[in-house]
């Protein structure tokens, strides 16, 4: 996926074209981002229900053939997906903006209940996979551009355009018959044995994350059962972003090294080691916010896949198994709340941006 | 069309075209990677245009002379990458694969180049409200999870399984629709900094139409990033596919061969320590992608000055003395860096 490298320049672009002047506190800048969340929510929640109902009505999709016309026709009214279309965007509308994005088809459960149930595991395993792409991604970015156009380089380089090139489930298949068949020292699939889950599951007040509920056991075995199944899906998901995080760390820290502080630093005396830790490295850290904003997006596409790879169950394998279920209200009603997801944390990341660089102003 | 009308006409016209010219330019390590990436993309369009040639048997095809191939078969002299669960001859699948991955690759760029850089044309020359509406539609797409939009648009085009076409059209669409943002923002940031040019405006003051600026001054020299973002897209394109496929909105395994789908088949055989089904067409998948990223990536980098690297005693580079072909804007450039 393609995304933006020298972030808050480009990611100010857009928004730029809606300013009246240049420059600005940094509470307009605040308060200009969050009203573009508005259209930006409705545009998607649009056009997801727009190209929804342009293929008909969900129950038809669901039992098409396999009901007689009448009792279809009956489920379609008793639905109301019958009424004139701008009457269901209404109501569809209404709906989203006081929290209720309708209920499934298959196992007739509430969107968000589905959404409140799996989200857990979705948080979990994206915050394992940023671990890992921060312990790979910075660390190796910042050696290949010190070592730019040589050797590590192009294998550091190299190895972040294959970490691109392989797609997720590839990569997770490939781990899990090396590690889980091969090898046989990491469980092939789930995230917890199904002992452990039940332990989990009945202590109070469960999370549904598992790391903190077994922390909260006590247990190191039921710890221990819990991070050996995170650890495959982990570094599948995690070394996907990994490579974007390293050549956005390559790029930033060879155009900081070339600043004019830079060479003033030089000039001065200081070690090209020294330069590249305390002058180059920390500036060019600051696009690297936006990118994590970014790679929400990213990630959430990509834990779907993972997701359904190793039957981790979260919200991407839920939406994979009512994809098949050709339940295509719970399909609007995830990707809906993962379009939101993914607005509000673009939101949330500019903000910090924005804090840590003055120049991103309105 | 990419070559810049106002170019120097110093050179022969083969050295200006965008990948000669970059291979030309080029030394080493970055030389290196851009072979290496058309090699690997140049074997890929051998293998889809060849594929009836080469794949020993028909990619839907369950029995040779000898009978039914039978499931799960390991490599062998007869099915030399093994056979599927499903009873498919890997290595037929894996070739013919390639051709449905290409003319994924050729309707979703072409498509998404017409419609995103006519749109970015009419958002930058026209600006206004116009502009901002669809500038505000672009980012909302942008930022929207690509393979989540292109799920909903694989169950709008084709209701989730399909023919050959249907498939290949569904993938390709979807994937159009995630990359006209992406062609709009550049073509609209190149036709901003060109239309205040003064050879723009003497042809306004010429009397020269809208419609005929737009063409023939601004479109023409508006159009220099877009090799980039080509191969760029062309990989995303594949990967788009595949996990379209995996999910189960491929195409159907009779209808034409998808990689995504096999590897979507070969979930359960990796479990039992079948490995040829997955290792195969996941690798053809890797090798593709990684193909068009480096010559997409190896463009970019000598498409900008302040990346690249010089050959020792090497005039300065051309883009300096030349007026027609100055350095990107950075905000363009680093758009295209996947």
């Amino acid at each position: 996926m393609t995304t933006t490298s020298d972030a808050p320049a480009a990611r100010a672009g857009a928004p730029r074209a809606w300013a009246k002047k240049p420059g600005g506190s940094l509470g307009r800048y605040i308060a200009v981002r969050a009203l573009l969340i508005v259209p930006t929510v409705f545009i998607l929640v649009t056009t997801v229900f727009v190209l929804m109902r342009l293929t008909g009505d969900p129950i038809t999709a669901a039992q098409g053939g396999r009901l007689p016309a009448d009792q279809l026709a009956e489920r379609i009214h008793e639905a109301g997906y019958d009424r004139p279309i701008l009457v269901q965007y209404l109501d569809y509308l209404g709906g989203v903006f006081s929290g209720d994005f309708g209920t499934t088809l298959s196992d007739r459960r509430e969107v968000t209940e589905v959404i409140a149930t799996f989200g857990a595991a979705t948080l979990e395993l994206a915050f394992y996979a940023l671990i890992v792409a921060f312990l790979v991604g910075i660390p190796l970015g910042r050696l290949a551009a010190f070592h730019r156009d040589r050797w590590p380089d192009a294998i550091f380089r190299v190895g972040g355009i294959l970490a691109y090139a392989t797609p997720v489930f590839f990569a997770g298949l490939l781990l899990k018959l090396i590690f889980s068949v091969w090898l046989d020292v990491l469980p092939v699939a789930g995230r917890a044995d199904t002992r452990t889950e039940l332990t989990l599951s009945r202590g109070d007040g469960a999370t549904g994350i598992y790391l903190i509920d077994a922390i909260r056991t006590g247990d190191p075995a039921v710890l221990g059962n819990v991070l050996q199944h995170a650890i495959l899906p982990a570094v599948t998901l995690g070394l996907l972003t990994a490579g974007v995080f390293l050549r956005v760390v390559r790029t930033n820290v060879i155009s900081t090294f070339g600043a004019g502080y830079v060479d003033a630093a030089r000039s001065r005396g200081v070690s090209e080691r020294r330069l590249l830790r305390k002058h180059a490295y920390r500036p060019a850290l600051i696009p690297i916010v936006t990118v994590v904003g970014l790679q929400i997006a990213l990630l959430l596409g990509g834990a779907v896949l993972t997701e359904t790879t190793f039957e981790w169950k979260g919200l991407g394998f839920q939406l994979s198994q009512y994809l098949q279920a050709r339940d295509f209200v719970a399909v609007q009603g995830i990707v809906v709340v993962l379009a939101v997801i993914v607005a509000v944390t673009n939101f949330i990341v500019d903000i910090i941006a924005a804090l840590l660089d003055p120049r991103v102003r309105y | 069309m990419t070559t810049p009308a106002t170019a120097s006409s110093r050179r022969p016209l083969w050295a200006r075209v965008p990948v000669v010219s970059h291979l030309r330019q080029s030394v080493g390590l970055q030389r290196g990677m851009l072979v290496v990436g058309l090699v690997l993309t140049g074997l890929f369009l051998l293998t889809a245009l060849l594929a009836p040639v080469l794949a020993p048997y028909g990619f839907a095809q369950l029995r040779g002379p000898d009978g039914a191939f039978g499931a799960t078969q390991p490599p062998s002299a007869e099915h030399l990458l093994g056979t599927t669960q499903g009873g498919f001859d890997v290595l037929s699948r894996l070739i013919w694969g390639s051709r449905t991955a290409l003319l994924v690759i050729v309707v979703a760029v072409v498509a998404s180049i017409l419609i995103g850089v006519a749109l970015g044309l009419v958002a930058g020359y026209f600006g206004g409200w116009l502009d901002r509406v669809l500038v505000v539609i672009a980012d909302a797409i942008y930022a929207f999870p690509s393979l989540l939009l292109a799920i909903v648009l694989a169950i709008v085009i084709s209701g989730g399984q399909s023919s050959m076409w249907g498939g290949i059209l569904a993938a390709a669409l979807s994937i159009t629709v995630i990359f006209i943002p992406q062609y709009l923002r550049v073509t609209r940031a190149e036709v901003i900094r060109v239309k205040s040019e003064a050879f723009v405006e003497s042809a306004r003051v010429v009397g020269a139409s809208h419609v005929r600026i737009m063409t023939r001054h601004v479109l023409r020299n508006s159009t220099r990033t877009l090799p980039l973002i080509l191969t760029l897209n062309a990989s995303e394109a594949i990967l788009t596919l595949a996990g379209l496929g995996f999910l189960g909105f491929g195409i159907e395994p009779t209808a034409a061969a998808e990689w995504g789908y096999d590897l979507n088949k070969a979930v359960a055989d990796v479990s039992s320590g079948v490995w040829w089904t997955a290792v195969f067409p996941g690798t053809a998948i890797v090798l593709v992608v990684l193909g068009l990223t480096l010559v997409g990536e190896s463009l970019n980098d000598l498409s900008d000055p302040r990346l690249r690297k010089r050959a020792a005693g090497e005039e300065p580079a051309e883009e300096l003395l030349d007026p027609g072909v100055d350095p990107a804007p950075a905000v363009v450039s680093k758009e295209t860096v996947a």
